[in-house]
């Protein structure tokens, strides 16, 4: 029989406010076990632990109830808290009579008598726990980042400057990532390229950054300090440590009609290419869908003018497996698809673009040397209309767009609207806002230069239409503060699409069995608290993959990823979780349920001798769990059709226990 | 196949072609086009009301003789068929709604809300199939350049009428090409003709009106096709340059099934 202790906590007024405390510390005084019970008004504070402390030593408890919080909160400290006064940790259970009780629920009858019962379940519980001891695993020391635009570069730097090697997953042929296409970023209109590339190259020199670009992950197993990836690095047809990216193989390439996916299709580039010119690394990569060579056999120019020798029609998909303690998620973002959105006429207009477009038109290294012109006739825009929150913050009935603000529209489209008419004065440039959010230090003041020194017209209100007649773009568009309809004749029209998770992120996510919300951006361990972690032990979230960012946002994002990684890196051993699942052999069919649902890969199956009563030997094919991989889910417990199965700590007779003691 | 068909006030008289050329044009496609018997006005106009239930009681007759027959219930009039699908819509989400219409109705057989409803386009598309159509055209419209209009209610609001992409809409304009006429995209082909704001702002009917057609003539159309009789007035009223069609007429004059109009 056990000896138990009760600790029924106020939290203030949190728990006591709905619940009847004192009421609930006698209630549970009767129950099977309990030797002790009393309420304190915060049980986690040091003086509430020392209650629970001098209780087990002064009533010899072997178990402990302390209803209280949630078990995410608090668990860990009582746990603690036991084991220093010599109690085994996993001795002690949390009812939770806070976030499943006396928050859900407003008069104080109905909340203590649902306390008591949380409390009578969670007493009948630990009447049949047992001790347990966590084991230890080991710790690779190597990190993965998935993903290699800023977010990825610079967890990756700084988790190798601590001295761990990294390795960085991009799926294009270079790093750089959304960032690299940028002309200038906000709000000091430092150009992207300048202060990116440097990074690049550091990363491309760290010597514990390895690059595998034109790579993706395929797939992954293990666990937090032992995860084992395989990545594919896809054939590129160019050796890359041969290569020296002179560039004239591109040059001679006659395969001239292949759209430039860097400049979003605006220009095109060949079937051999280096995306822009600092590209890392700067190795040619070889288009299968369009080199005639892949594709019939018939060419070959590249492989003749390479003094290398480094092309090679030959190269097959190369799959690499690594061992990684730690992995990084740094997928991105893309701009939203605006094929839905054609009240803008983007399907029916060349000159009507999306932001990230413009970004290319104004680029000294885009399609037009940075001249910003008409796409249509090359001519130079008079009049320019951006329209903001295309796609974002959309009704959450409506079929299209995103219920989220994107948060970076309203800077970039301030950016384009000043960078416009401080280079162009002709140009009158009208914007179209519901708001204008600019939260962020020197944000505002940036956005008042534009509409105050740079005269660009802010106008409350949507675009509903976008006509293109002959020549211009006809512009419709309510203009909400002095409640009159606008007809503007417009040269070009830039759309602030929303911006979406990158599409490889939501089965990244399946992989890594990390969380997502509906929008597949990845989910964070805590909110507030713990904003860089998933809730997948080992696996952490840098960049927009989180959520919409900015650059200053992502690269602190960044840092803090990397800082946890550090955390977990230089540890040697981490502490398993005893709660795992465990096979009775004895009782086990070998029917193979249990292998099909384990999402971890733990349980195998092993020909093992039985002695049978009549002494003959038998062997049995039976279940068995490798603790250091069982992530205690649960899974093959309910799996099992034998009953064979069961789960340390939360085995089927205890969770029976309290459904009993709740029905009672 | 048999279908049961809705025609609408207005086919049987201002907008005789309409109907004409829809149940020719079945006729060449083995359709059987039923009328169903005793039907009633749609009421012109869905009233978004709440407590409106009588002038919506005409269109969950039309949808419980449907579902009764197991037929799709097909309508040509973009206002009927707008009425109808919305009615439709409120019958299976508004159980209040449903209620009362049913306890108006007070008839034997109570509508399910299980009526499969097409516009007439859609039935093209979608159980006959435009490569089926195009097949079938005897005397194909080669050389003709026709801008489809579409209005307003035949798209919106497209969580109930879900036809088609209603900023992007491609229906009509498939049926126009598999008829071996060119299609030309113009940028008004979705908006408002105006619609019963004539009865109104004569002032403002005409200048939505003018947008349409001067839209579709700068686009180099020689024939504006709708589906709909009251757009097709407006825009005639306000003294389109180009001809303004039913869509029907097209469709019978390419199947070789084409008359004399009653007109």
């Amino acid at each position: 029989m056990q000896r138990i202790g009760v600790f029924v906590c106020w939290c203030g007024s949190n728990i006591a406010g709905t619940v009847d405390v004192h009421a609930v510390a006698e209630a549970l005084k009767t129950e099977p076990g309990v030797v002790f019970s009393t309420d304190y008004q915060y049980m986690c504070s040091q003086a509430g632990q020392n209650i629970i402390k001098d209780a087990i030593r002064d009533y010899r408890l072997t178990g402990v109830v302390v209803c209280s919080c949630s078990p995410r909160m608090h668990e860990v400290t009582f746990r603690k808290t036991a084991s220093q006064a010599g109690l085994n940790p996993y001795m002690v259970e949390i009812a939770n009579i806070r976030e499943q009780c006396s928050w859900v629920h407003k008069d104080v009858p109905t909340g203590t008598e649902k306390a008591i019962i949380l409390g009578r379940a969670a007493v009948a519980k630990v009447n049949l726990n047992a001790p347990l001891t966590p084991g230890e695993s080991l710790v690779i020391k190597r990190a993965l980042v998935i993903g290699g635009g800023i977010a990825g570069i610079q967890t990756a730097l700084d988790i190798a400057d601590a001295g761990f090697p990294v390795d960085i997953v991009e799926k294009q042929p270079t790093i750089g990532g959304k960032m690299a296409q940028l002309d200038k970023t906000f709000p000091t209109l430092d150009c992207a390229a300048c202060i990116l590339t440097p990074k690049m190259v550091d990363a491309a020199q760290n010597e514990n950054i390895r690059i595998l670009s034109y790579s993706e992950v395929e797939k992954v197993g293990g666990f937090v300090g032992n995860f084992e990836v395989t990545i594919r690095k896809k054939a590129r047809y160019v050796k890359e440590d041969i290569c020296t990216g002179c560039g004239a193989c591109v040059e001679k390439c006659p395969m001239k009609k292949v759209p430039n996916e860097f400049n979003l299709g605006m220009d095109n580039r060949r079937a051999v290419y280096i995306p822009f010119a600092q590209a890392v690394p700067k190795v040619a990569t070889i288009d299968p869908n369009y080199c005639n060579m892949l594709k019939n056999g018939k060419c070959g120019l590249c492989a003749r003018v390479c003094t290398a020798g480094a092309i090679d029609y030959t190269q097959k998909d190369e799959l690499i497996t690594e061992k990684y303690g730690a992995i990084v998620v740094a997928t991105g973002y893309n701009p939203i698809s605006l094929d839905k959105f054609d009240e803008f006429a983007y399907n029916q207009s060349k000159d009507v673009i999306s932001s990230l477009e413009f970004e290319r038109l104004t680029n000294a290294a885009g399609p037009t040397a940075g001249k910003l012109v008409r796409p249509s006739d090359g001519k130079h825009p008079h009049t320019i209309v951006f329209v903001q929150c295309v796609g974002s913050r959309c009704d959450a009935c409506a079929e299209k767009g995103k219920e989220y603000c994107s948060k970076i529209c309203c800077m970039y489209t301030a950016k384009h609207a000043m960078l416009t008419r401080d280079k162009y004065p002709d140009t009158e440039v009208y914007v179209f806002y519901i708001d204008v959010r600019t939260p962020g230090k020197n944000f505002d003041e940036f956005y008042r230069r534009a509409v105050e020194e740079y005269g660009v017209h802010y106008v409350k209100g949507m675009v509903g239409k976008v006509s293109p007649e002959g020549d211009t773009l006809k512009v419709q568009a309510s203009d909400l503060i002095s409640g009159k309809q606008l007809h503007i004749d417009a040269d070009l029209v830039v759309l602030a699409a929303a911006i979406e998770p990158d599409a490889s992120a939501r089965p990244l996510a399946t992989m890594l069995t990390a969380s997502m919300d509906t929008n597949d951006f990845f989910t964070e361990a805590h909110p507030k608290l713990r904003p860089v972690e998933s809730p997948t032990a080992g696996v952490f979230l840098s960049g927009a993959c989180q959520g919409p960012k900015d650059i200053p946002e992502t690269v602190s994002q960044a840092g803090a990823a990397a800082s946890k990684v550090i955390g977990l890196l230089v540890k040697d051993k981490l502490t398993t979780n005893p709660c795992v699942a465990q096979s009775n052999e004895l009782m086990c069919n070998g029917c193979s349920s249990c292998e099909l649902v384990c999402p971890y890969g733990a349980i195998t199956y092993i020909d093992k001798e039985f002695r049978m009563p009549d002494r003959s030997i038998q062997i049995r094919r039976v279940a068995q769990v490798n603790p250091a991989v069982c992530q205690g889910c649960g899974a093959c417990t309910v799996a099992c059709p034998s009953g064979a199965m069961d789960l340390n700590g939360f085995k089927s007779e205890q969770i029976i226990a309290e459904v009993d003691a709740i029905c009672r | 196949m048999k279908v049961r068909y809705f025609p609408g006030c207005t086919l049987k008289n201002k907008a005789q072609d309409l109907d004409l050329f829809a149940r020719k044009s079945a006729l060449a496609l083995g359709i059987e086009m039923e009328e169903i018997p005793m039907w009633q006005c749609c009421g012109g106009v869905f009233v978004s009301a709440n407590d409106e239930v009588a002038t919506k009681l005409s269109s969950i007759r039309a949808l419980s003789d449907a579902e009764e027959h197991h037929s799709p219930l097909v309508t040509v009039c973009s206002a009927c068929h707008n009425v109808i699908k919305q009615t439709n819509h409120q019958f299976n989400t508004d159980s209040a709604f449903r209620q009362k219409a049913v306890n108006y109705l007070a008839s034997d057989t109570v509508y399910q809300g299980g009526a499969e409803i097409y516009h007439y386009l859609e039935m093209l598309r979608d159980l006959v199939g435009f490569d089926e159509i195009k097949k079938k055209v005897v005397k194909p419209l080669t050389g003709r350049k026709i801008a489809v209009y579409y209005g307003c209610l035949l798209l919106r609001p497209n969580s109930v009428m879900k036809m088609d992409d209603p900023e992007n809409p491609q229906i009509f304009e498939s049926l126009i090409r598999a008829l071996g006429a060119e299609s030309v995209y113009y940028p008004m082909r979705n908006e408002c003709c105006g619609g019963y704001i004539a009865l109104e702002s004569k002032e403002l009917a005409e200048k939505k009106s003018r947008s349409v057609y001067e839209s579709a003539k700068s686009a180099g159309a020689d024939t504006i096709v709708t589906a709909c009789p009251l757009c097709r007035y407006n825009l005639l009223k306000n003294n389109s340059p180009l001809p303004v069609v039913y869509f029907t007429e097209l469709l019978a004059e390419a199947l070789g099934a084409k008359e004399d109009s009653n007109e």
